[in-house]
């Protein structure tokens, strides 16, 4: 899919053209590292909020800390114009009790994937 | 009062009740009711059902809190709304589970996208159910994630103390918003120690507002001080932060023309000798062609709706943008801003009046009489205005029958633009409307609303045949609680402002936009048991409506309008705000303006261009 022409007045516009689903690897990646209430609805505001204002996760990791009160999550994204329209939704939800920006270059990322692949390859069969 | 006691008794579920002395172990409804009480709130309207029953039966014993029985949830949702707006205050409204829950999704994503500070409290299946497809269940909690500012699933009676507060406290903090509580019957009927209940938590308050950086402030004040032409823009956030006396007193300092939203009607009083009314899609002409001239526009409370700004990147092309709003996200969300200020509408212009340059040495004259010229070249026109059945006239005539104090609800359609463009508000918080749903049906259950927090109030209620018809059961709410509620009907036996858009838009194919029944509605109404005046049948068309406005307790006034009526000037969806059809004083003259050929380019109407052509 190719990305729509923008016009030329869009320049005045602050997001000219939602970004369709872009491949990985078309723009650079960052990390948001999200502190969280942990509870079962919070993954549904935080997915719902990417979800309903169409900004791809391209992947996404959470845990507990502090003995489950709270959890992490990181979200790897694509750093693009919305993005701080996005981190500025992300900071009103109720139940995200902060939010970091963190330059991803992706590899911890790809270790998670090998990381999976091997809990998978582990428990096949 | 009688209403308060009948409304009271007749929610009464078990008669025996009453008599039982009160030394049983209090339950989490008690406790729910207890801290709805310590919020302040009086009155609640809602709906029973098997799943809020134990609440039901604690607001009962309670007998503090009157309860008003709405016909739909939907109404029962704007009916808080209705109070809501007029007081400011956080107010509240019941539900039960299933179907109950789901009704009140409208109401609830009308007052997110209108900022609306709203409590929802929904029954819900018992905690060990939820999950299995029970009766009446559904995710309430899930669904209403998108349409709410905020939510909670209650699952334990412990987190009332909590919950309850912060629901009002978050509802009401920064940019107001719905919250939705879901609580189980079994975290209802759960005990709760006699100690816990007899120290209830304080009440949720709304947080100290943000003050904005005082760095933005002053360049802020620079870009306006050194404006030629500078413009203020008024939207619902200055009704919200009560900052509407604010910037008044800011726009006559610098001698500021001032457009508003549609939800920030009121703010600058209408016929202020600075106030250009409503900016966008059915602006004056005047409006929007002195918006495009502006050099410096100050922005406040407001968020660049499309139905405001037209196409965003054609709005104000060489203003320099200067956004003060209490949510940051709003800022650089529709237009890059200049100078973005995070903070209280009020508290920012408080700071910013001082330093502004006054008027005279700001040297505005030449800018003002150019606003006057523009005002006197391209005026606002309202056919019929003397004459109440028409369109406008319907509106300005009940006007003039009124008080300045009056409260204006509107529903959505032709009669609700036509109420925007003609009515005198002459305050903040009496002007209810659905601005950024467009919710049918908001008109009369908001105008309840209103009618129960103000009853010194009149409250009228313009609507539409269409509009009307989407809550019309709440005629019996309004006629058992009495409320001083008019309903001033503009009957065109059509979707007037759907009709519109095909007629300008869709080459004249009308599809779907008229009814063929033609509805009764004064018997409706009667049948209900709310009085009705026809003005079609009437001999003292303008004596008889000033009648029945005067008459306390609900009303409806009805008129037949033309279906070809138009609201004009329009600006097309998606269009920018100089492509202004219609509206025009004498075509003739209009076309002999060049700088309006320019902007006019087009679709000229195939109805004409007068209301009343
Ligand atoms: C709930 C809902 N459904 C549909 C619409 C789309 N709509 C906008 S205006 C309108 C017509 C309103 O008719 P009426 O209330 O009679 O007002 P009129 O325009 O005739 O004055 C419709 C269908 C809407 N705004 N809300
Ligand atoms: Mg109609």
């Amino acid at each position: 899919m190719s990305t729509p022409d923008i016009a030329p007045d869009a320049a005045r516009s602050a997001h000219p053209v939602p970004v369709p689903h872009a491949a990985p690897d078309a723009r650079p990646l960052v990390a948001l590292r999200l502190v969280v209430n942990n509870h079962p609805g919070v993954m549904s505001h935080v997915c719902g909020l990417f979800a309903r204002r169409a900004f791809n996760v391209e992947a996404i990791l959470c845990t507990p800390v502090n003995g489950g009160e709270v959890s992490r999550i990181w979200l790897l994204v694509v750093d693009d114009e919305r993005l701080e329209q996005m981190v500025r939704q992300v900071r009103k939800l109720h139940d995200v009790l902060d939010v970091r920006r963190q330059p991803a270059g992706g590899e911890a990322f790809a270790r998670l994937a090998d990381c999976m692949a091997a809990w998978e390859s582990e428990t096949a069969g | 009062m009688s209403a308060h006691s009948q409304s009271t008794a007749g929610s009464g579920i078990a008669p025996g009740a009453a008599s039982t002395p009160r030394k049983r172990q209090p339950n989490g409804a008690d406790f729910v009711i207890r801290l709805l009480e310590r919020q302040g709130i009086d009155v609640i309207a809602g709906i029973p059902g098997g799943a809020n029953l134990p609440l039901y039966d604690a607001l009962g014993r309670a007998g503090s809190i009157r309860h008003v029985l709405a016909r739909h949830e939907q109404g029962a949702g704007f009916m808080a709304q209705g109070m809501a707006r007029v007081t400011g205050r956080p107010a509240v409204f019941f539900a039960t589970s299933g179907p109950g829950a789901t009704n009140t999704l409208t109401a609830i994503a009308d007052a997110k996208l209108d900022s609306v500070p709203v409590v929802c409290i929904t029954g819900q299946v018992p905690l060990g159910l939820v999950g299995s497809d029970a009766f009446q269940e559904v995710d309430i909690y899930g669904m209403s994630i998108p349409v709410t500012k905020h939510n909670f699933l209650v699952r334990s009676v412990d987190e009332l103390a909590e919950v309850i507060p912060a629901a009002f406290r978050i509802a009401a903090s920064g940019r107001p918003g719905p919250v939705l509580v879901d609580i189980p019957k079994n975290v209802q009927m759960a005990p709760v120690d006699q100690a816990v209940f007899d120290n209830p938590p304080q009440p949720g308050l709304p947080a100290p507002p943000p003050a904005p950086d005082p760095a933005d402030i002053s360049r802020a004040a620079m870009l306006l001080n050194a404006a030629r032409r500078p413009m203020l823009y008024l939207g619902g956030g200055v009704v919200a932060s009560g900052a509407s006396d604010m910037a008044v007193q800011l726009a006559e300092r610098a001698g500021l023309p001032t457009v508003m939203t549609l939800m920030a009607l009121g703010a600058m009083p209408a016929g202020h000798p600075l106030s250009l009314g409503m900016l966008g899609m059915h602006a004056a002409r005047h409006t929007n062609l002195l918006l495009a001239e502006c050099d410096v526009l100050l922005v406040a409370g407001a968020r660049f709706d499309d139905r405001a700004v037209g196409k965003a990147e054609r709005f104000c092309p060489d203003a320099t943008i200067i956004h003060i709003d209490i949510d940051e996200s709003e800022l650089d969300k529709i237009l890059p801003v200049h100078c973005g200020i995070t903070g209280d509408v009020g508290l920012a212009l408080a700071e910013l009046l001082p330093l502004l340059r006054p008027r005279a040495e700001a040297g505005r004259e030449a800018w003002l009489t150019r606003v006057e010229e523009c005002r006197r070249r391209h005026p606002f026109v309202m056919p019929g205005a003397e004459d109440p059945r028409t369109p406008y006239g319907l509106i300005r005539c009940a006007a003039d029958a009124v008080d300045h104090d009056a409260i204006v609800a509107t529903d959505v359609g032709q009669h609700q633009m036509r109420t925007a463009q003609a009515y005198p508000l002459r305050g903040p918080r009496r002007w209810l409307t659905s601005g950024g749903l467009g919710t049918m049906g908001f008109g009369l259950p908001a105008a309840i609303g209103a009618a129960l927090a103000r009853p010194e109030a009149t409250v009228l209620c313009f609507t539409g045949d269409g509009s009307l018809q989407m809550n019309i059961q709440e005629l019996a709410t309004a006629a058992e609680e009495g409320v001083n509620v008019k309903i001033l009907l503009a009957d065109n036996n059509a979707l007037g402002l759907v009709r519109q858009q095909q007629e300008l838009f869709y080459e004249g194919r009308l599809v779907a936009s008229g009814y063929r029944v033609k509805v009764d509605f004064a018997r409706i109404a009667e049948g209900f048991g709310v009085p009705a005046v026809d003005l079609d049948a009437s001999e003292h068309p303008l004596r008889d409506l000033a009648d029945a406005l005067r008459a306390p307790g609900p009303c409806l006034i009805r008129v037949t309008v033309p279906a070809e009526a138009n609201v004009y000037p329009m600006v097309p969806p998606g269009a920018d705000n100089l492509q202004m059809i219609g509206g025009e004083p004498e075509p003739a003259d209009a076309a002999a303006n060049p700088d309006e050929d320019a902007a006019t380019t087009s679709a000229t109407a195939p109805g004409g261009r007068h209301v009343h052509a």
